[in-house]
């Protein structure tokens, strides 16, 4: 296994739910490792790692595993609810190594003392939802998972939830709730999960992608992971890339890879270059400034954005921005959870004047209006959603507002030629 | 509990630690405004109105579900805070029908008073509503999600407080609706028309179900006699309505009101409250003496009856058949009134006006038509009866204390309490006491019973017999006592002889039906007005009532008797949770 590969390394499996291949691959030898060690000292070797959290917030993964406190009972959620527009990598993953995700679960759950894990699966993959049930039953029978495991004191078990289709489900309280069965709401923190999350106990909420990248660590240890990458964000990272491109897909690269290095990996751009998203749709819009950004957590905030998700969206000069303003709004609107006012009443209005801008009766007082909205979101907004709104709005309005005012305008003036 | 000292504003102030920064500026004359926020409800931070500032810490934090910290620097009203509650309150207004003047809760809605606080004189957004129709089909309320913001208030209340979980959130972002499940209508599901969703809504999505215009027709009709009956949490509640304190007693004043409205005859509910007292104590002795079923529970609330009847059907035996008070009266208006006075029953209208909501769904059950007809034909809430009296122009705190008419309308203090959870079994215990034992009851105040708690529960020795009761307030704690019952039942025993339960917290006073703020301390204000009017009254025990021993000597015979059965006593079927009209 190459370094720079460790994911797409195994997912060249012919079969993912083959244990036997995962196994000769040297699968679960990090469990075996993890187990011959104290949790105190996996949780220390995860520290040193420098791992961070993939879902979007970049939260470092051995700080939130030792967090864990109070109660014995306590409880590890995967977050598999990839709602992100344009991220596609924990799918790839769990589609095409399934196994490693369950020793990263093992390993987390050795490590904080959990008993029992969630895999809250998104819910338009209802095929990872089977694949994963084959591949937790594998693990049970061939002693990786359930009772006592490899003749341990340790027992953990894994169940599979499917989620409703809501994105404001991947923030993990969000996840939480909906798990209890309540409505897919976010929570207030403090408290934070690894002190009161399901049920109240104590709960540690991992990515898929973060999950899978443990065993490597314990495998190849720390410093390993660590030499790999930027210096604040070290390690491999997933990065999915679609839009004008040659070969859209997963790619898996150290951090800080830049995004022109991606875009070559990836066969280049589709024509030219206008603009690319990154980190989702809750990222901002960039131009081509962007080529030369280094993709990793410090980098990207340097950049006045995130890193996010690591999703890549290029878009080439025939797309008019006032549709990609109308198209993120819409969907903003649509994933409100309608729990908190500026977000629910915010998001409507947000996308009611894009769409009118983009349907060519946009009148060019919007474009102030929509700032003051995202100002209100911003300001009082229960939670991150409803902020985070901001980061493509504001990035559309100030690289690309011309482009739109002239739109504006030029609608205008063909309605009037028309009369 | 240790204290924290704070900055707000620029004053300090010390307040007990895990107080909210909300609290806290109440408490040092500040008043940070909310929109989902109220003084009984766990905050739950929807609204984004009462966002605050803290020095040191990014961005603003809502006040109702920060807790303040020792040292800590708020500021609460800042030009760019301003700007943002500005901004919320447009978004809300843009979604919300301009219709302010036609509204049930103009002048007292929370979203047009705090829309006139911020200045809002113009909406920068395009406007839109929602096109839902508007949902009449349960007895007692109207929901018109048109108007609702979305506070959630009503959630809470019907999930948490009264745990009958009629209505929930559904849907996703602007598309939020508060509705039964299913989609299917309030008057479909197992809501139980307590109202206090509608005295939580801060605007006017949740209503009475309004029979003002029937009433005024039939009093305007020179055909109809017109006989009204008042319950007893009415009189400590109406004056509010007018200015007056919560509590302050004002059944006089009332009384002459509906006089001068044009109401032929006024009877009073109080009195067949004391005739429910007599009633159900006779029907308590006779388990006493057959051993059972025990334990007997109160009937009086309607909104208890639907939730036992749909969540506790097991337990529909341990109901007391008597009617309540009001479809006692119902009965007596057009059976013994009429016959009486020689009417024909058809031409009399029934009127009631009740602190609740759910009386009007009571009064509509195909089975409370004992005396041949509909026994009461309209309910009218404390808040609707206030509006005839400001519609005709009625001075009504400056109104001579009047007099009701006789025959059905003399009380004692043990029915006037009905209106306070707690008051019907202080109110049996007194007369089945003095009715069991032939001795004279000394000590009438069974404090144990009284007040806002939850679950209260008191022995009382009757004869050498020990009677253990409970009783509850608000549905949620019905709940915790109907299930020990259940289960109680389940291994063929029973803790308790006796349980009163009301719906809404408080009892009648806290009723759907309640002038609004229908707070828990205006409850609690309004329960000291039934108590001091109790110690005042000559006669304290409902068996003691002339007119009552009248009704028996002269129209029913004795308590129990078969025609007190045909006419006060009635049956309980259990419902399914939700049925699905075609």
């Amino acid at each position: 296994m190459s370094n720079m590969q460790h994911i797409t390394g195994f997912a060249t499996l012919e079969n993912p739910l083959d244990i036997e291949s995962f196994i000769a691959k040297g699968g679960f030898s990090g469990l075996h490792r993890a187990l011959a060690m104290t949790p105190l000292e996996v949780i220390s070797e995860v520290k040193r790692s420098g791992l961070r959290g993939r879902g979007g917030a970049g939260f470092p993964t051995g700080l939130k595993w030792e967090s864990v406190s109070g109660d014995d009972e306590r409880y590890l959620v995967c977050n598999a609810d990839e709602g992100e527009p344009g991220t596609f990598k924990d799918r790839f993953v769990l589609e095409h190594a399934p196994f490693l995700v369950l020793e990263g679960m093992a390993i987390a759950a050795y490590a904080t003392g959990a008993q029992t894990g969630y895999i809250y699966v998104r819910g338009e993959y209802p095929h990872v939802v089977a694949s994963l049930s084959s591949a937790i039953s594998r693990a049970v029978k061939a002693g990786y998972l359930g009772a006592h495991i490899l003749g341990s004191n340790f027992s953990f078990n894994i169940e599979v939830r499917k989620g409703g289709g809501s994105y404001v489900v991947g923030d993990e309280t969000a996840l939480l709730n909906s798990l209890m069965g309540n409505r897919g709401y976010p929570l207030l923190k403090p408290p934070f999960p690894t002190e009161k999350g399901l049920w109240g106990k104590p709960t540690i909420v991992n990515n898929v992608e973060t999950l899978a990248y443990v065993p490597y660590i314990l495998t190849q240890g720390a410093e390993a992971f660590a030499s790999i990458g930027s210096p604040d964000s070290p390690g491999l990272k997933l990065f999915s890339i679609s839009g004008h491109i040659a070969h859209p897909g997963v790619y898996e690269f150290p951090m800080g890879t830049t995004v022109r290095e991606l875009a070559a990996a990836a066969g280049g751009i589709l024509g030219n270059l206008k603009a690319v998203q990154i980190g989702g749709t809750a990222g901002p819009i960039f131009d081509t400034a962007a080529l030369d950004y280094p993709l990793d957590f410090v980098s990207m905030r340097k950049a006045g954005g995130a890193l996010g998700s690591g999703a890549l969206v290029f878009m080439n000069t025939t797309v008019n921005m006032a549709h990609v303003l109308e198209v993120t709004m819409r969907f903003f609107a649509e994933e409100s959870c309608g729990q908190c006012f500026p977000c629910r009443y915010g998001t409507r209005q947000l996308a009611f004047m894009a769409n009118k801008i983009a349907s060519g009766q946009g009148r060019l007082e919007y474009l102030d209006l929509m700032r003051d909205t995202i100002h209100v979101m911003v300001g009082a907004s229960f939670c991150p959603f409803g902020q985070s709104i901001a980061f493509p709005l504001e990035s559309l309005l100030d690289r690309f507002g011309d482009e739109i005012v002239s739109f504006i305008k030029q609608q205008e003036f063909l309605k009037e030629a028309a009369v | 509990m240790k204290n924290v000292t704070l900055t707000i504003n620029g004053k300090k102030i010390t307040v007990p630690e895990h107080t909210t920064i909300f609290s806290a500026a109440e408490q040092s004359g500040i008043s940070i405004p909310a929109l989902c926020r109220h003084e009984d409800l766990e905050p739950k931070g929807a609204c984004g109105m009462c966002i605050v500032k803290i020095e040191g810490q990014p961005g603003y934090k809502r006040s109702c579900v920060t807790a303040v910290e020792e040292g800590m620097k708020i500021l609460t009203s800042t030009a760019e805070i301003r700007d943002i509650r500005r901004g919320i309150l447009e978004l809300v207004l843009a979604a919300h029908p301009a219709d302010c003047l036609q509204c049930i809760k103009h002048g007292k809605c929370e979203l047009q008073s705090l829309a006139e606080r911020f200045e809002i004189r113009d909406l920068r957004y395009d406007r839109y509503t929602r096109g839902l129709p508007v949902d009449r089909s349960a007895f007692g309320i109207v929901r018109d999600m048109n108007k609702c913001i979305g506070c959630g208030r009503c959630v809470q209340v019907c999930n948490e407080v009264q745990t009958v979980a009629s209505i929930f959130f559904h849907g996703r972002g602007s598309n939020t609706i508060v509705s039964p499940a299913y989609g299917t209508t309030m008057g479909d599901s197992v809501c139980v028309n307590c109202g206090q969703c509608v005295v939580y809504c801060p605007v006017g999505a949740l209503y009475e179900k309004e029979a003002i215009e029937e009433v005024w027709k039939a009093i305007d009709d020179p055909d109809k006699i017109v006989v009204t009956q008042i319950a007893p949490a009415v009189r400590v509640a109406i004056g509010e309505e007018f200015g007056m304190e919560p509590g302050e007693l004002s059944i006089g004043k009332l009384y002459s009101a509906l006089k001068a409205l044009g109401i032929d005859v006024v009877f009073d509910t109080n009195f067949s409250a004391d005739l429910t007292i007599v009633e159900e104590a006779t029907e308590f002795l006779e388990r006493l003496k057959e051993s059972g079923p025990f334990p007997l529970i109160t009937s009086c609330s309607p909104g208890w009856i639907k939730f036992g009847e749909t969540f506790y059907p097991e337990l529909l035996e341990n109901v007391s058949s008597c009617k309540s008070p009001q479809q006692m009266l119902g009965a007596l208006i057009k059976t013994h009134y009429a016959e009486s006075r020689g009417i024909d029953r058809n031409e009399i209208v029934s009127l009631s006006i009740m602190p609740c909501t759910a009386k009007k769904f009571e009064a509509s059950r195909p089975e409370m038509c004992s005396s041949g007809a509909r026994d009461v034909d309209y309910v009218l809430t404390t808040r609707e009866i206030a509006r005839m009296i400001r519609q005709a122009g009625i001075d009504f705190r400056n109104l001579p204390e009047g007099t009701p008419d006789p025959l059905l309308s003399r009380y004692s203090g043990a029915a006037t309490i009905f209106g306070a959870s707690g008051g019907v079994m202080e109110a049996a215990l007194r007369t089945a006491y003095e009715l069991a034992t032939g001795k004279t009851l000394e000590k009438v105040d069974f404090v144990d019973v009284r007040g806002m708690t939850g679950v209260k529960e008191a022995e009382i020795d009757v004869d050498g017999t020990v009677i253990k009761v409970a009783v509850t307030n608000g549905l949620a704690n019905a709940r915790k006592i109907l299930d020990c019952v259940a289960e109680d039942k389940r291994r063929g025993r029973s803790s308790y002889h006796f349980i009163e339960i009301m719906a809404c917290a408080g009892g009648c006073v806290g009723g759907g039906g309640q002038p609004i703020p229908n707070t828990l301390a205006r409850r609690a204000q309004r329960i000291e007005g039934l108590y001091r009017e109790d110690r005042s009254l000559p006669l304290r025990k409902s068996h003691e009532n002339p007119e009552i021993k009248a009704l028996y000597a002269e129209f029913l015979g004795s308590p129990g008797s078969e025609r007190a059965h045909a006419l006060l006593h009635t049956k309980y079927r259990p419902r399914e949770q939700y049925q699905f009209s075609q």
